[in-house]
């Protein structure tokens, strides 16, 4: 009992690790789909960040650096996206793709001419990536304190400042767009941007700053897979995650809150797929990982054809605007 | 030359040419920057593409994917919808493949099996397809998000059977047991050698065949019957295409049906042209890249057959670079791709208005003076 207590403790440990970049992706996503750019491209610049965190932090020595070279190149990545769709009001989904695309063909290019090894980037040591935060008197209240020192020991202490990070932008998004005029505006441009044209404010300023936000978002989510979580870059290392960072945003209903859970709810799944791999449980016996995994986009497709709620997203999602003549 | 003729030389010839040229521009660019030179790989790829014994036949073969694929994309968006779960469904037509293969083998003849097969990768496709066409039309669901969820749904499921269920006895990596002989659809180069000619070895088959078979389908489907306007008048305006008397909820769902049954057929040429069992991951990003080619081919069969040779001929002479150069590799070809992507998609006009300036001052008589008085000096 006692080491099945364990067990689950180190999975809800491990589902704050794995959901970290998909919350950062998912208000990023928010911000974007908010003001009415559909952002597929999440998992792109997201992979994209990741490389140049890798790089630069293998290269300087300074993960800080890496994290500034991934905010870089992810929103440079998005004022392409905006280029695209909000300037030349190109097709989102389009735009999306290609920036996924091209993403995972860029890195594996860069990263064999950069360090030649097959498109992986120098393992990162020590203090060239962001270490863990040990809490005070973490050690000892678990060994002395039954169940509060335990939880404090194993899921509180020990991640490093990119999981903090990650869990205050949540409070951030949900103040900035809910409770701020700007906020507002944000959410507004995403469902009648006409009315916000004739009130005097720029659409496409408006709809500039969200995919701007959204990419230094995504900037911190790839520079925590590949200096925080992970030690230096390797190709394809999103592996999806962008998109189930999509999903849980859907699910979430494109609230922040909401999807701050869908995101650890995704995360669970996927930490404990990890635990139960060739794991024989009593009366259900071997639970294959790969459907566990499945289910957040199962889960996502019956949430969406209005199975159990709705889903509604802003009403001008996906359209480019076009002022009257 | 009028104006309108010219408009639509821009349209079908000029604009996508010039939107390709951009994105091999800063292709070079890329390759010139990470220290080698752009032209030399530009010669490597075209050398390899089709030069060397077999070449071809390498190249023709990567085409019929990015036709199967590139049709199936095609197919949906004359009626508006964006079907991005080529992957998705051209997984699981491999699977139906598999199964068909796999289960009734013994029984029946082995001509028989191969048009099961065939019959049975179209179809499991097809419903891969027409459930998210079903979400979109019946339940609202955004049929771009349902279509990728699919494609992680199927590769699941694939990971799943293949190394459970599915795996070959005694096998430890991910793939089901090779299929009984016969089961294949034959090699090109076999059946020319049958006609007396001798063609080098390459995994060319007959699915080329019926890819092109398929562009025809395609074309007299959307062009010459009932239903292929029924599509496009979906497309064009859902409500004109209610008053029209036609349903745009069936017509999407049996949209989504063909379009995911066309991307299924896609495995005939990896798994019963050459693979001859189900392997992990044979889908390889060629669904995505069907959205590359229906874009660059404006939805046209013919134009999905150039643009799918295009791709061909990158895909083969892409492998090439892998043996030429130290620091280029295959995966440029999807960095090439992306800004394809970008360039002949999301800013397919933006070229547009400057080459409509110059082109109709240098070219159209007949509006130029009251255009453009300055064009009159130069013509």
């Amino acid at each position: 009992m006692a080491d099945l207590w364990l067990q689950f403790i180190l999975t809800i440990d491990a589902t704050l690790r794995v959901a970290t970049p998909l919350i950062l992706c998912a208000m990023a996503g928010i911000f974007s789909e908010r003001a009415g750019i559909i952002d597929i491209s999440l998992e792109g610049k997201m992979l994209m960040a990741a490389f140049l965190a890798g790089s630069v932090a293998a290269v300087s020595g300074s993960p800080l650096l890496g994290l500034g070279a991934a905010i870089a190149v992810s929103v440079a990545l998005s004022l392409i996206h905006g280029f695209a769709c909000i300037t030349h009001k190109g097709n989102q989904v389009i735009s999306g793709l290609a920036i996924n695309i091209l993403a995972s063909g860029l890195t594996v290019t860069l990263g064999i001419a950069f360090f030649a090894r097959g498109g992986q980037t120098p393992l990162l040591l020590g203090d060239q990536r962001f270490g863990a935060i040990h809490l005070p008197f973490a050690d000892w209240m678990g060994a002395h304190i039954p169940l509060i020192g335990t939880i404090y020991k194993e899921i509180l202490s020990g991640h490093n400042i990119l999981v903090w990070l990650a869990f205050a932008l949540v409070i951030v998004t949900w103040a900035v767009v809910f409770r701020t005029s700007f906020g507002l505006r944000l959410r507004a441009v995403g469902e009648k941007p006409e009315a916000v044209d004739s009130a005097g404010m720029s659409v496409t300023g408006l709809r500039f700053q969200a995919v701007l936000i959204a990419g230094i978002l995504t900037g911190i989510a790839g520079a925590y897979l590949s200096t925080a979580h992970g030690a230096g870059f390797v190709r394809e290392m999103t592996a999806g995650k962008g998109y189930i960072a999509l999903a849980a945003m859907i699910f979430g209903k494109w609230r922040p809150g909401p999807a701050l859970a869908a995101c650890l709810m995704f995360g669970f799944l996927d930490a404990l797929a990890a635990r139960l791999q060739g794991v024989s449980l009593p009366y259900v016996g071997e639970l294959s990982a790969d459907l566990i995994l499945a289910l957040p986009y199962v889960m996502t497709v019956v949430l969406l054809a209005g199975f159990i709620g709705s889903a509604t997203p802003p009403r001008a999602i996906g359209v480019p605007y076009v002022k009257e003549r | 030359m009028t104006a309108s003729s010219m408009e639509r030389l821009i349209d079908i010839v000029i604009l996508p040419l010039v939107n390709l040229l951009a994105a091999f521009t800063v292709s070079g660019i890329i390759i010139a920057l990470i220290g080698e030179n752009p032209f030399h790989a530009l010669g490597v790829m075209i050398k390899g593409a089709f030069y060397y014994k077999g070449a071809l036949g390498y190249t023709l073969y990567y085409t019929t994917n990015f036709i199967f694929t590139g049709l199936a994309v095609a197919v949906a968006f004359h009626a508006l919808l964006f079907n991005i779960g080529g992957e998705g469904q051209a997984a699981m037509g491999g699977l139906a493949i598999g199964l068909v293969a796999l289960l009734i083998d013994t029984s029946l003849p082995a001509i028989l099996v191969v048009f099961l097969a065939i019959a049975s990768a179209a179809l499991l496709g097809g419903l891969w397809g027409a459930i998210p066409g079903y979400l979109q039309a019946k339940r609202g669901s955004h049929i771009v998000i349902t279509t990728i969820m699919f494609n992680f749904i199927a590769a699941s499921i694939m990971v799943w059977l293949l190394a459970g269920p599915l795996i070959a006895p005694g096998q430890m990596s991910p793939e089901t047991s090779s299929f009984a002989d016969g089961v294949a659809l034959a090699k090109i180069y076999v059946l020319a050698g049958y006609l007396g000619f001798d063609m080098a070895r390459s995994p060319l088959n007959l699915s080329f065949v019926i890819a092109l078979l398929c562009c025809v389908g395609v074309w007299v489907l959307i062009w010459r019957t009932r239903l292929g306007y029924a599509i496009r008048a979906t497309g064009f305006s859902e409500k004109a295409s209610i008053y029209g008397g036609h349903q745009p909820t069936r017509i999407i769902i049996i949209t989504m049906a063909i379009s995911g049954g066309l991307a299924g057929m896609m495995a005939l040429n990896e798994i019963l042209g050459v693979q001859h069992r189900v392997i992990l991951n044979f889908t390889a990003g060629y669904g995505f890249t069907g959205i590359a080619v229906a874009l660059m081919g404006r939805n046209h069969p013919v134009g999905i057959i150039f643009a799918s040779l295009l791709f061909g001929v990158l895909y083969q002479g892409g492998a090439e670079l892998d043996f030429e150069f130290q620091t280029i590799t295959r995966e440029m070809v999807l960095m090439i791709q992306g800004l394809i992507i970008l360039f002949s998609g999301a800013l397919a006009y933006m070229f547009n208005p400057p080459l409509q300036k110059i082109l109709m001052a240098l070219f159209v008589k007949d509006k130029a003076d009251a255009a453009n008085p300055s064009a009159e000096q130069e013509a």
